[in-house]
This record gives C-alpha cells, structure tokens and sequence, in this order.
C-alpha cells in the first residue's frame, strides 16, 4: 500500500518531494528547487501522512542502504534521488535540464 | 584561558593575548611577554626590511608552513611536527609559531646557531639575517623577565657563543666561526632529539588536553591530521608549480593534479571522521588560521567564491568553459545559500526547542519530563549538524572536480596553484597579523 501511495503521489506533479516537518535537509532542498530555481513543487510530509511510517521505509528501501529517506525528490515521476544527489545534479548542470524536460521550469 | 603551564591554549581570545605584542617572527612566545617594552617589540616591517626581506616576499613565500600560525595550543605541535619532515630546510625554533610556550619545551624553540645557518637554504637566500638580527633584538631585553623560559633560553644564548647580541649586523662573524657541514649536523642531531621531545609532549599534552579542557581526542587528533595533510598538499603543490614552470607534458600535469585532486578528497573523508567524534570542533575552524576561519562557511572554503578568484586568472578560455564556469559559480552559490537556509532552518528551530519553558512550580516532575523531552529534541536536532557539514563538504569537492572537468589539463594545473597560493597568502596573513606591533 505505501509502496503504491508514494508511486501514485510522486506522479501528480512534475516535481513531488518527500519530506517531513522539522527536517532542515528538507528544507534546504526545497530552498534550492523552490527558492532558487523557482520550480513549482509538491510537498508531501511523512510525518503527517497516516501511512507515513510505511512509506518512510519504502523510500529508504528505493534510495539505497544508509540514506536518509527524507528528503526524497521525484522529478517526472521518477525517483532522482536525496540531497547529496539533487546537489550533484545541481553542480553538473544535470537538473535544470531534467526540470524543464519535466515541464517544471518555464525558461 | 590561562596560557601559563600546563593548561592548553583553546580558545582563540586567550591565544591572542599570549601572542600579542611579541617581537618580530623568530622569538618564542612567552606568557609574560608584555614584561617588554613597546619600544623593544620588534617592528615587523623594519625587522623585515633589515632582513633585506619586502613584505611581499613573505607572503609569497610558497613555503606557507613559515606562516601557518593557528590559534590554539594544539598547533604549535602540529607545525613543529610539519616542520619535522622540513629537516634540514627550515628549523621550527626560527619560525614562529603561536599559542601556549609552556606546551613546548622551551630548549626546542631557542633559535640556535646551526638551525639559523640551516635557513640559508630556503629559496630567499637572504634569511640568515633575520634570525640573527631577532636575537638581537629579543634576547639581551628579555633579561628581566622571570620567566623560566627566557632564563633558559639566555643561558642557552651564553653557551651558544653567540655574536654580540646587541649588534644588529653580527651575521658574517658568527658564520666564520663554525664551518657549514658541522652545524648542519649539529642541527640534524638537535633537530632529531627534539622530535622526539616533541613526540614525548604531545603525548602528555593529548593526556592533559583532555583532562583539563575537555578537548575531545577526535579534535586534537584531527588538527594533527590536518596539520600533516597540509604538509603533503604544499609538497604536491610545489610538485605541480615546477613542473608547471618547466613546461610538462600534460600527461605529467595530469597526474600531478589528480594526485592532488585525490587528495582533497583525502581531507574530506578526514573530515567526515572528525565530525562524528566532535562536529563542532570541525565547524569552529579552530585547526585553522584566523583568518581563514573569519571568512570560512559551514566548515570549510566557500566553492563559489573560489570560482571567482580564478576569474581572469585562467584565459584564456573558450566561450564554451566560460559559460561553463559561470554555471558552475551559478550553482554552486545556490547550493551553498540552499544549505545557509537549511542551517538557518535548524538553528531556528533549536531555539524554539530549547526556548519552549514549562512555567510551572519548580521541581514538578512535568517539568522534569518537559525538560528532558526538549533535549533529547534538541539532541537529535544537532545529529543534522553532521550531514550539513557533509553536504557542505560534498560541494566543495564536486565544485573542484566539475571545475576540472570543465577546464584544460593545464588550465586545472594553474586553477590549483591559484588556489592554493590564496589559501597559503591566507594563511600568512594572519601570521602577520598576529605578529603586529601593537601599542
């Protein structure tokens, strides 16, 4: 059921990140998305979602052994990846390219 | 802080204070230093000067580690340990390194006769003076001291057969009097037995460090870590400038810069270790320089600053790398003020935890309960402190490596001796800074 939850949300929007209230990873992240890039995003909050707790673990399950599971970013539907990721994206000049291909950014 | 014996220098006010007012570069910090007067603080320009020495050669002086002054009681240790490997290059009691004296064995420090002579063969040749010429200025004065450390070092200057210490130009008698291959034993013999001198006092220090102050191991472990890691990143350094200046190959320049690129990576990870055993020492800064640490961000350099240091360093560039750069500055000044935001985040949000006060009668067992429902709050709010160091850490590498990626073999040579130089003038800067004479 989480496992589906979190597939059925991360398609909604071009850009749906996973969170949870009182990260300040998360925050940072959606900082960079939202406050910089201008992207337009979903944000869900685990910590409010009564399926949370499952859906937490489906996310550490996806994003690898030892990675936090928030934040968790999907662009297109498809999971990027963390921070660590989105950042390095970020630097490479991978993710706007990825946003616009998304329909996240309007030039 | 009490700078006097025994107690080790961690605090960076204190560490100033026990520097404040010392003369000139080669003389050892003393506790009761202000027993001298102003007049006999040695002018650092003037001092400078008679050495036949500008300003300006000393901070270019691509051997940072004369300069790499840091502020707490841990370093003097690590840059003498640095100086170590120098052997018969430069002695550590000729270069002034700060903090606490009383954690260094005095003997170690007293500028000697063979390791003066032992300067003359660091690059600016004319060096010999100014060691000779601080002794001049700081030893017959420091007579009325009753510091134990400067009674030792005068005896040591009487037995040492110095010239006359009030002459300021005594230089070309003393070297008559013993010939080169003799002190330049001489100076290896004192150079190896107060390695291991050293070695015996940081063993006691680490000891005393942790007993007295609290410093954690992982802290004092780190800045010796980092003090060798920097120590290797010059030798790399001087590695790449020569073959630079000799027009390599770009397959030699290639090597030498991943080597160096490796390296970085090196300190990273060190970092990342460090972190998990005392985070807040690595995001204080205190193993490095004032200076470096005024101007450092989340624990480290800032990538997008360092992207525009090197503007107009490396043309030329095609339009293809310079827009490259540009994005690469572009990003990485978001992901920096991204992670600002997100630190801002966690600090805000600690303070409301901590700021949240159950008003009732004291001693209640709510407030108890309150009390420590907020720290174990606030605890796992600082666990973040080490993922954004991390992340923080993650972006200057991945700033470093895309930057290569982006520029030639030859301009990634010239891009790491730019930065290192600044980082190195850096350095120096605040070693001058601390050795000013003040009023």
């Amino acid at each position: 059921m989480a496992e589906e939850r979190v597939t059925k949300l991360a398609s909604e929007r071009a850009v749906v990140v996973f969170t949870k209230s009182g990260c300040c990873m998360c925050h940072t992240v959606m900082t960079l998305l939202v406050g910089e890039l201008a992207v337009s995003a979903a944000v869900h909050e685990l910590d409010r979602d009564p399926l949370g707790r499952e859906m937490e673990k489906e996310l550490a399950r996806r994003l690898g052994r030892g990675a936090p599971a928030v934040p968790a970013v999907f662009i297109g539907g498809r999971l990027v990846g963390g921070t660590s990721k989105v950042m390095a994206m970020h630097l490479k000049g991978e993710l706007v390219p990825l946003l616009k291909n998304a329909g996240a950014l309007w030039l | 802080m009490e700078s006097r014996l025994g107690v080790p220098v961690s605090s960076a006010a204190a560490a100033e204070n026990a520097r404040g007012g010392m003369s000139g570069f080669a003389a050892p910090q003393h506790a009761t230093h202000n027993n001298m007067q102003p007049s006999q603080v040695t002018d650092f320009g003037a001092l400078a000067q008679s050495a036949g020495f500008r300003i300006e050669d000393l901070t270019n002086l691509s051997t940072n580690t004369l300069f790499n002054l840091k502020s707490n009681a841990h370093t003097i240790i690590n840059d003498s340990l640095q100086f170590g490997n120098y052997g018969k290059s430069i002695s550590p009691s000729n270069i002034t390194t700060t903090a606490a004296v009383p954690v260094v064995d005095p003997e170690a420090l007293v500028p000697q006769k063979g390791a003066q002579l032992n300067l003359v063969t660091i690059r600016t040749g004319n060096v010999e003076n100014w060691g000779e010429s601080t002794m001049a200025d700081t030893s017959p004065r420091t007579d009325t001291s009753t510091d134990p450390d400067t009674d030792e070092r005068n005896q040591m200057f009487e037995q040492g057969q110095l010239a006359d210490p009030t002459a300021s130009d005594s230089s070309d008698r003393s070297k008559d009097k013993l010939d080169h291959k003799t002190l330049r034993r001489l100076a290896q013999n004192r150079e190896a037995a107060r390695k291991s001198r050293l070695r015996k006092k940081i063993e006691t220090y680490s000891v005393r460090a942790r007993a007295s102050s609290g410093s954690s191991t992982g802290a004092l472990a780190f800045d010796m870590e980092y003090a060798r890691w920097l120590e290797e990143h010059n030798k790399y350094i001087n590695e790449l400038r020569a073959a630079v200046n000799a027009h390599a190959s770009d397959t030699d320049l290639r090597s030498i810069v991943d080597n160096i690129m490796a390296h970085y990576d090196e300190i990273f990870k060190l970092k990342g270790v460090a972190a998990k055993a005392d985070v807040f020492h690595v995001l204080s800064g205190m193993w490095k320089t004032p200076a470096e640490r005024c101007f450092m961000w989340l624990g480290g350099f800032r990538s997008s600053e360092l992207l525009k240091l090197l503007a107009g360093q490396l043309e030329p560039l095609t339009e293809q790398q310079l827009a490259g750069i540009a994005n690469l500055q572009q990003s990485s000044q978001q992901a920096e003020d991204a992670l600002s935001q997100g630190m801002e985040a966690l600090q805000q949000s600690l303070a409301e935890t901590l700021a949240s006060g159950s008003l009732g009668p004291a001693g209640s067992s709510g407030n108890v309960a309150n009390y420590m429902g907020q720290m174990a709050m606030a605890m796992g709010k600082l666990g973040t402190l080490e993922n954004f160091l991390r992340q923080a850490d993650n972006l200057r590498l991945q700033t470093l490596q895309q930057m290569q990626r982006i520029l030639t073999t030859r301009q990634s040579a010239r891009a790491l001796l730019a930065i290192s130089d600044y980082f190195s003038r850096l350095r120096a800067l605040s070693s001058l800074w601390l050795a000013r004479p003040r009023e």
